[in-house]
């Protein structure tokens, strides 16, 4: 990995973050921060961020001699999704906001709890489970974030249990008076036959930039279920790494869907690995860029064990002089035999001046395999068109008509029709629908 | 209606329409014949406005209007219709949706009011009868997984919708069973009144029988060779196009 950062940044970075405010995990942030200043950030030549400049940006718009400045956000209600009855977690400039928070599922269904607090609380978790599937060695933006987390989630729920309710985690950066750098956490536990959703957002408000770097890890356990959504409609100035890191124990199923809509340099790092038999895994991805929005998602699907299941279907719209970026790595191991591993990326360019870059990686070891892959980048069927428009139709009512009838496979992974809805008519708005 | 004089058009360094002739007036059913590849197709886009074919030469004159200056969409919304021989799916649009869309953009470029959920519905109940088509195939994906014959049966549901002038039916009895055959024509029978005019491109006699024309033309290496009335579609059924050929060899 080559070392793109100047080390007067680093330590710039590192000379901004005070350790005494944040006495958890000192031994991990510790090794994180070692490997920083070794690898540094990724450069250009950095295979994994060839197309995807987040580094210089990091250097160039961030000053990191601000503290985060204190909020002044009193209300989230801008940031909700309109009738959804759920568990509301805020953060708030990497802060936890507990008055801004609302937990209404009942305490037997499900432990949520700011993950600071579950240092002391919950140390049993924390130290089973914390770090244990995120890997600062290969990703730096990780390192980053374990280095300097601010402070993130604890979601525990118990063996057997449906969460009724979903989990809603709203990320919000207020801008308004400085630059806001935040660092956040997820770990989630979802127990033997148990059920969870989970909602994510992330809404930058004010005009400065905002960087936000977010660590998932989430452990599916025997049997249990996660259905995850994540809504990535930010401010043109946000720029965001997101780590998800999802492990399946046998029988388990995730189902995912992410949305990438605005923000300025959006990255995430998705990965599955499936570490038990039996699984099935739907991951699903959308994004529908315009202006100057670089969205980028790498992917991992890791077939660790026999007879699991997984299908990744990400679709891409891009207009304007926006960029997206697909990486879909795929891996079977030697014992994964009876594995079924399916990916289509496909996308549409609206405009010449948009780029897409998409890449599949298959390494398959097992022999008894069944696994596909299909790219493609094209424009829209003219003949399909033609036949829109020979009906009365104007272009423009016929493109988007074409383009939603593109993207609603994707929705698929999505169960809770109000979320469904809000999705809809996200990607409404995004074509300007008027049918 | 229809006035077409010496229309060319290419696609690519392709030349296929070599100087068609056509008049149309209002109430006339004329037939296009011709042997496979010789422009009927292309002649029923190009009236359509499918942008991939360039018009070389010639001018089409529609209700006094100059056609090829219109838009595909505007082209529909004056009252012309093309009943595709090979109706494309569009997975994710269901048909009713479609119609919706379609019937109301027309109605609002013809200074009617657009209509709302109820009274659309209406009509389309109205028009199913017609051809006898069932609404569950309507709220399906547009032509998604349609068999050959419910797409046929669905180009003449959307032209009964849509209540155009001049409607071009390509190959619409291609993929029609015998009875969905009657039940098509018999559609396009109760909308023809004497204010509009059809063209029927088909290589079979059997619908002319039902859709009587008043002009019969054959198409070959994109020209009219020959025009005549109803009774030269038996002589071709009979004849095939050899002695065509043959006539315009020597010519
Ligand atoms: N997109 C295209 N690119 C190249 N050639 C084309 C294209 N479309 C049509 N052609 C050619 O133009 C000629 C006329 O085609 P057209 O479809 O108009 O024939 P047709 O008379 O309708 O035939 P059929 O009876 O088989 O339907 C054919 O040789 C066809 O291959
Ligand atoms: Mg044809």
């Amino acid at each position: 990995m080559s070392t793109a950062i100047t080390s007067k940044s680093l330590s710039e970075i590192i000379g901004s973050f005070s350790a005494a405010e944040f006495p958890e995990a000192t031994a991990s942030r510790q090794q994180a921060i070692r490997i920083l200043e070794s690898k540094g950030l990724p450069a250009g030549k950095n295979e994994e961020y060839r197309f995807t400049p987040i580094t210089r940006a990091v250097e160039n718009v961030f000053t990191w001699k601000t503290q985060n400045t204190p909020t002044e956000i009193t209300s989230i209600d801008p940031f909700l999704i309109e009738g959804l009855d759920a568990n509301v977690l805020v953060f708030v400039n990497g802060k936890f906001s507990q008055s801004l928070s609302k937990i209404i599922s009942p305490e037997n269904e499900i432990n949520v709890k700011s993950l600071r607090e579950a240092f002391d609380k919950d140390r049993e978790l924390v130290d089973s489970y914390f770090n244990k599937l995120v890997s600062p060695e290969t990703d730096s933006f990780a390192a980053l974030n374990t280095a300097f987390w601010q402070d993130g989630l604890l979601v525990h729920v118990p063996a057997n249990t449906v969460v009724e309710k979903p989990l809603l985690l709203l990320h919000i950066s207020d801008a308004a008076n400085a630059q806001v750098v935040a660092h956040t956490r997820l770990l989630a536990i979802i127990e033997a036959g148990s059920k969870l959703s989970i909602v994510e957002k992330f809404d930058t408000t004010g005009e400065q930039a905002s960087l936000h770097t977010f660590t998932e890890e989430i452990e599916i356990k025997e049997n249990a279920a996660l259905e995850y959504c994540k809504i990535q409609n930010d401010s043109g100035k946000a720029y965001q790494v997101i780590n998800t890191n999802i492990r399946q124990a046998d029988s388990s199923r995730v189902d995912t869907f992410t949305l990438t809509l605005n923000g300025q340099i959006i990255r995430n790092n998705f990965a599955i690995t499936i570490a038990g038999e039996k699984c099935e895994s739907h991951f699903n991805g959308l994004y529908m860029l315009t202006g100057n929005t670089l969205g980028d998602n790498h992917t991992v699907v890791d077939h660790q064990k026999p007879n699991s299941f997984s299908n990744e279907m990400y679709k891409g719209v891009l207009d304007g002089n926006s960029k997206g970026v697909f990486n879909g790595k795929i891996f079977v191991r030697p014992n994964a035999q009876k594995t079924n591993a399916f990916q289509s990326n496909r996308n549409i360019a609206l405009s010449s001046n948009a780029a897409i870059n998409t890449k599949p990686q298959l390494e398959i070891w097992a022999d008894d395999v069944k696994c596909s892959h299909g790219c493609t980048i094209g424009q829209l069927d003219e003949e399909a068109m033609f036949y829109l428009q020979s009906r009365g139709i104007d272009k423009s009512t016929a493109q988007a008509m074409m383009l939603y009838a593109f993207t609603a496979e994707t929705l698929n992974t999505i169960s809770n029709e109000t979320v469904k809805h809000y999705v809809d008519s996200l990607i409404s708005e995004r074509l300007h629908k008027n049918f | 209606m229809l006035s077409i004089k010496n229309l060319q058009a290419k696609i690519g360094d392709k030349q296929i329409l070599n100087g068609i002739n056509l008049e149309v007036k209002p109430g006339e059913v004329h037939a296009i014949m011709g042997p496979n590849g010789s422009g009927k197709s292309t002649l029923a886009s190009v009236l359509a406005g499918r942008e991939e074919f360039e018009v070389t030469g010639g001018e089409v004159v529609y209700n006094g209007k100059d056609l090829l200056e219109f838009s595909p969409e505007d082209r529909a919304r004056e009252g012309v219709f093309l009943a595709f021989q090979y109706p494309v799916e569009i997975p994710g649009v269901s048909t009713i949706n479609f119609m919706k869309t379609a019937v109301n953009q027309i109605r609002k470029y013809r200074g009617q009011e657009t209509l709302d959920a109820v009274s659309f519905l209406g009509l389309m109940k109205e028009k199913m009868k017609l051809v006898e088509i069932d609404q569950s195939l309507l709220n399906r994906s547009l032509n998604e997984g349609f068999s050959g014959g419910e797409k046929k049966r669905n180009e003449i549901f959307q032209m009964a919708m849509l209540e155009p002038k001049l409607s071009i039916l390509d190959e619409t009895d291609s993929g029609l069973d015998i009875d969905a055959l009657k039940i098509v024509a018999g559609g396009v029978n109760k909308l023809r009144s004497s204010n509009n005019s059809t063209i029927v491109v088909t290589h079979y006699q059997r619908l002319l029988e039902y859709i009587v024309p008043d002009f019969v033309h054959v198409l070959y290496k994109g020209k009219i060779v020959k025009s005549g009335g109803k009774e030269l579609a038996l002589e071709l059924e009979a004849k095939g196009y050899d002695w065509i050929k043959d006539e315009v060899a020597v010519a």
